[in-house]
């Protein structure tokens, strides 16, 4: 891992990068943002651990626990609400067996999220697959999509 | 220089200063919470809201610089209800525990509480609960208690430069804590504690030991070091309980680790009341004319055997100025010897 | 004998690669496109060559993917395209020259676009946003040229406050004012910051202007900075917009490449250069001292102001930070002029505002009006009504810091004041559409789940007084609501509001406040009837089968999550209210209607 770190902040020292930059980085190469990450660019760089920890709680980008395989975002943004994103949110929480949102599935396979808005309005409500964005859906239609996913993972680990 | 009025008073003030130091000039109180005077402003207490003239809000007096000619209001029915409003949001999700709290009697929001005559609060709702503790020797961390005003946050950064907690999370669920919640590692300077409006911040070792009002205040110098910081002893019955120091000293209140919690030697049962002479290998309580006859027969003995550089001097860190001048003198004259030091000189 | 290349004659096939065109599968129908035309050059020998573009969003999302197909002088528009269907618009169209009529736009895509004034997404959806040419095509960085060659600074901000144009962000302040700010303000080093931080849920026209034409919001960058005398420049974008990010980078590249950006540009002696920075998710980083801190590194939290970021901004240097949408309007204005400009739009509101019309309207999108058009011709003329022709109830304008405007008053011009007036914004130009369907005591509290979440924490009324707003909506909302309750709302609503540090506790009570004056019986009824009007709130609700339409299908049953359903088949069934959690799977799932909810 310290070679990402490294080269991570020698990317910071280029780019006259900041706590964020850092952090977007770590999370970018490793997928979230271990403890021994912050605690070793504290070291490098003399900033005190505890900035990187008020950025990391700030910002609702940055996890501290790896998350799933899959990352299933419901949009419950404004005009999604009213076309009843909740209603999706709830069935997925139901589907992966969750009991809140920003959990992850035991087996690793899925982290369920509920995003605010991501400017998809008009094709209201939107749910998020691993970034890719379905459109109109119904609380049906994303337990099929999640139905496929599992189908297929459970394929792949046969 | 500008002129300013406030409240109706006039006076002309250096031009930077802040609404709420020109208010101080003219002897105009507004209430506070996160504001203090040796820390960068904040703002997010929202307690010291004025009226000025020509603006369509309220603004904080504590961020808001003067301007020529500025006409500001400290109090009126609407400021006094909103500084109402917060005082109960704050109170809204603060333990309400005052008679078990440390700082009962010595409390900024229990202060502002009583004056504002806070009995029914409209805004009753969910709290911040914390189940754990802090497990570091000697700060208590209720941080149920704590009302974000950052004040901790700023003195460990800008005064100490330590930077062992900031702000963490955000909105309601936001607190103030060491990096990844883990237990307080720091220097323990216990600054924090001393700027802490409420119970949040409080000193293990003076846990349950008397309220402010029981106290005896006994004003001394620091024996730790040549720094000679003052410090102010909290005494009950002949007890030291609890050591601080006031922000008009030399030091401007700050203390060190060592200053503001090492004090518990000063009534331990182990301390030395009597010189000691160890005579065949055990040591004998002795009177001082007895002590420091042996000393200097021993010097002088070593003197006129082996000469003067033979013998060397080593003071310590915790005799002051002078003292530590007498001994070099000592050294110097007396026995005749350039070897002399001290612990401190690094 | 094949006809040689050149000779064929050209046609475009114009595919929308906004976010809305991507979701709806636009890379698809491009490669569906693709492989269509190469099936069918196997058999025969085509009579033309075609080229394909990618544009950004034009604004009817609800008909995506929207495909056009440009044939010499003649252009024809397919809407909701499907990959299946790109191979018979390309064997009867391409081939035959017969337009595939089933899948050509219909009347309600001219209706959505008669009222409409395009400037800023005329270009959005017609040129490739990743070719910096057809920008320049279309007279882009003309403005930029223009200015260093014929303009002085100050001439520049006296032509941007003669256009009498208003921040876009939400507040409307004057913009040419901002920048005079910014010029006189003492220092060497100043910054211009792009607030690509669209963070309103609702709203997504700076995503669709940076996503369909990128170097629009670049030039607008140049003007501004070489109006206050800065050569650098940030964009603050929201990492929850890859597409964006990566047309902006492209955009920047390209600039790069033609020497727009970097050094001596154009020879004059005036040089600028960009970078971005990545938000990482906190809605209150759209304020601008909070943007600030952001950029920096810090947590984002709000600063006081004075000083304003004018004087003390970015790293303690004069900074001028404006949105994407105002932005963007700079080059055109700069292009055609500020007389142009003003002559659009109301006495204090001048220009287009691009608002994204979402919720509950049948035509769905972006579109970009003159400032002064009637609400009601949005909903009604643009927007074409409410879907399942349900009855219309209120109209969501500014986002979270809005308010809800109901049906008497959708005479009301869309502008900065008149909005005002009527106790909303016009914000960042989200404006969604509620139908008699939606609570409105719902719809406020989910606006305060929302401020109540990205509240920074900084200062006591937003992050204690927004959860106690919210606390005490929950509880009317769940049938628990008191007697007081409205006046406790309005006292803590007043105190938030004037007590705040930034925008966000400031506003935050709006949705309240303007739900409250237009809505007030519906928040008496939840919390004196324990009813919810709307039939949204779930606690209010009780389900019940009615004998006599039940025809014992058993589809109820088995939907219902809980068990809480029995009955034997063809006889009616039963729900226990126990065992019942309201989620209504059995009155959605019911084709008989004989699902009753009270």
């Amino acid at each position: 891992m310290s070679e990402i770190l490294d080269d991570i902040i020698a990317r910071y020292r280029e780019k006259d990068g900041n706590v964020i930059f850092l952090l977007q980085e770590t999370q970018e190469a490793l997928g979230y943002i271990p403890e021994e990450a912050v605690g070793y660019f504290s070291k490098k760089l003399e900033i005190p651990s505890s900035r990187f920890f008020g950025v990391v709680t700030f910002y609702s980008q940055f996890h501290l626990k790896p998350r799933g395989k899959n990352i299933i975002s419901v949009c419950c943004g404004t005009a999604c609400h009213v076309k009843g994103g909740s209603k999706i949110a709830d069935r997925v929480l139901r589907d992966l067996a969750l009991s809140a949102e920003g959990e992850t599935t035991e087996d690793g396979k899925f982290t369920f999220e509920i995003v605010r808005c991501v400017g998809a309005c008009s094709i209201a409500p939107v749910v998020l697959v691993n970034n890719r964005a379905y459109a109109e859906m119904s609380a049906d239609g994303t337990s099929k999509i999640l139905r496929e996913i599992k189908k297929k993972e459970s394929d792949e680990s046969k | 220089m500008v002129k300013v009025t406030i409240d109706g008073k006039t006076a002309t003030v250096p031009e930077g200063i802040t609404v709420l130091d020109a208010a101080k000039r003219l002897h105009i109180t507004i209430p506070t919470l996160c504001h203090h005077p040796k820390l960068s402003p904040f703002g997010g207490c929202r307690l010291c809201l004025v009226e000025i003239k020509g603006v369509p809000r309220p603004v904080t007096s504590c961020t808001t610089p003067v301007a020529d000619g500025m006409e500001a209001t400290t109090t009126s029915p609407n400021l006094e209800n909103l500084r109402r409003t917060v005082l109960e949001l704050v109170l809204s999700d603060h333990p309400n525990d005052c008679m078990v709290c440390e700082r009962a009697g010595d409390c900024t929001l229990q202060e502002l509480a009583y004056s504002y005559g806070i009995r029914e609060n409209r805004f009753e709702g969910e709290r911040r609960t914390y189940a754990k503790r802090d497990g570091n020797p000697f700060i208590e961390r209720d941080m149920e208690k704590c009302i974000m005003c950052g004040r901790c946050v700023k003195v460990c950064e800008e005064v100490e430069g330590v930077g062992a907690i900031d702000f963490a999370y955000r909105g309601f669920k936001s607190k103030i804590c060491p990096p990844f919640e883990r237990d307080l590692d720091c220097e323990f300077c216990g600054q924090c504690v001393a700027v802490c409006p409420t119970g949040a911040l409080t000193g293990k070792l003076w846990k349950q030991k008397g309220r402010q009002k029981d106290v005896r205040e006994v004003e001394t110098t620091c024996g730790y070091c040549g720094c000679g910081c003052n410090l102010t002893l909290h005494v009950k019955g002949n007890e030291v309980t609890r050591v601080d120091s006031k922000a008009e000293t030399l030091n401007e209140g700050w203390l060190c680790v060592k200053g503001r919690f090492g004090y518990s030697f000063i009534g331990s049962t182990e301390r030395l009341t009597t010189p000691l002479i160890r005579r065949e290998g055990k040591l004998e309580p002795a009177s001082w004319d007895e002590a420091l006859d042996y000393v200097a027969g021993r010097l002088k003995g070593i003197k006129e055997e082996h000469g003067s550089d033979a013998l060397a001097g080593l003071s310590s860190a915790r005799c002051t100025n002078e003292e530590n001048y007498l001994f070099q003198k000592l050294i110097r004259a007396a026995i005749g010897t350039n070897n002399v030091d001290h612990c401190a000189r690094y | 004998m094949n006809q040689s290349e050149e000779n064929k004659k050209k046609v475009i096939v114009r595919v929308c690669i906004g976010t809305g065109g991507l979701a709806a599968g636009g890379k698809e129908v491009i490669e569906a496109f693709k492989k269509a035309i190469a099936d069918f050059c196997v058999d025969i020998d085509l009579d033309f060559t075609c080229h394909y573009q990618k544009v950004g969003c034009r604004g009817f999302c609800a008909r995506d993917v929207l495909v056009d197909v440009v044939d010499g002088d003649t252009s024809v528009t397919y809407q909701g395209i499907k990959p299946d269907i790109a191979k018979r618009i390309v064997e009867e169209h391409l081939i035959k020259g017969e337009p595939v009529k089933e899948w050509l736009i219909d009347d309600s895509y001219h209706a959505f676009h008669a009222k409409q004034l395009k400037i800023l997404l005329k270009d959005c959806g017609t040129i490739d946003p990743e070719d910096i040419h057809a920008y320049v095509k279309v007279g882009g960085y003309d403005a930029i040229k223009k200015i260093l060659s014929s303009m002085i600074p100050e001439d520049v901000i006296a032509e941007i406050k003669a256009s009498g144009i208003r921040g876009r962000g939400g507040a409307g302040f004057p913009t040419g004012v901002k920048w005079e700010a910014c010029r006189k303000a003492p220092g060497d080093v100043k910054y211009i910051v792009c607030n690509a931080d669209e963070g309103d849920p609702g709203a997504f026209m700076d995503r669709s202007i940076i996503e369909g034409n990128p170097h629009s919001v670049i030039e607008g960058m140049m003007i501004a900075a070489y109006a206050v005398g800065s050569n650098l420049g940030y964009v603050y974008i929201r990492a929850e917009y890859p597409a964006a990010v990566d047309r902006l980078k492209l955009a920047m590249a390209q600039a790069h490449e033609m020497g727009y950006l970097g050094n001596n540009l154009f020879g004059s002696g005036f040089s600028f250069d960009l970078r971005i920075k990545l938000g990482a998710g906190a809605f209150v980083c759209g304020e601008e001292t909070a943007l600030i801190a952001s950029i920096e590194g810090e947590r984002g939290m709000p600063r006081a102001k004075p000083p304003f970021p004018v004087q003390k901004g970015l790293w303690g240097k004069p900074t001028v930070i404006n949105n994407v949408e105002t932005l963007s309007n700079i080059p055109y204005i700069i292009r055609n002029g500020a007389a142009w400009y003003s002559s659009i739009g109301t006495e204090k509101s001048k220009g287009t505002k691009v608002f994204a019309l979402t919720g509950k309207v049948k035509n769905t999108g972006l579109i970009e009006v003159p400032m002064g058009i009637r609400l009601g011709e949005i909903i009604y003329d643009i927007g074409g009504g409410i879907i399942g022709d349900k009855k219309f109830k209120a109209v969501q304008t500014g986002g979270p810091s809005g308010g809800c405007i109901p049906a008497e008053l959708l005479d009301t011009p869309v502008d900065y004041e008149s909005l005002g007036r009527v106790g909303s914004i016009i914000g960042s130009g989200g404006m969604v559409v509620l139908d008699e369907t939606n609570c409105m005591v719902n719809i406020a509290k989910f606006f305060l789940e929302f401020t109540q979440a990205e509240s920074c924490g900084k200062c006591v009324p937003c992050r204690i007084g927004t959860k106690r707003l919210l606390e005490i909506l929950d509880r009317i909302t769940k049938g628990l609501g008191r007697e007081g309750d409205i006046e406790l709302l309005e006292g803590l609503c007043a105190g938030v509001k004037s007590a705040s540090l930034c925008g966000l506790g400031q506003t935050a009570p709006n949705p309240i406040l303007s739900t409250l004056k237009y809505f007030r019986s519906e928040y008496e009824t939840h919390i004196r009837e324990k009813k919810c009007p709307a039939k949204v709130c779930k606690d209010l609700l009780t389900y019940s089968i009615i004998d006599a339409a039940c025809t014992g299908c058993g589809a109820c049953k088995r939907a219902c999550p809980a068990g809480a359903i029995s009955g034997e088949k063809k006889k009616p069934h039963r729900i226990d209210p126990e065992m019942c959690i309201k989620c209504g799977a059995c009155f959605d799932t019911c084709k008989f209607a004989s699902v009753d909810r009270e």
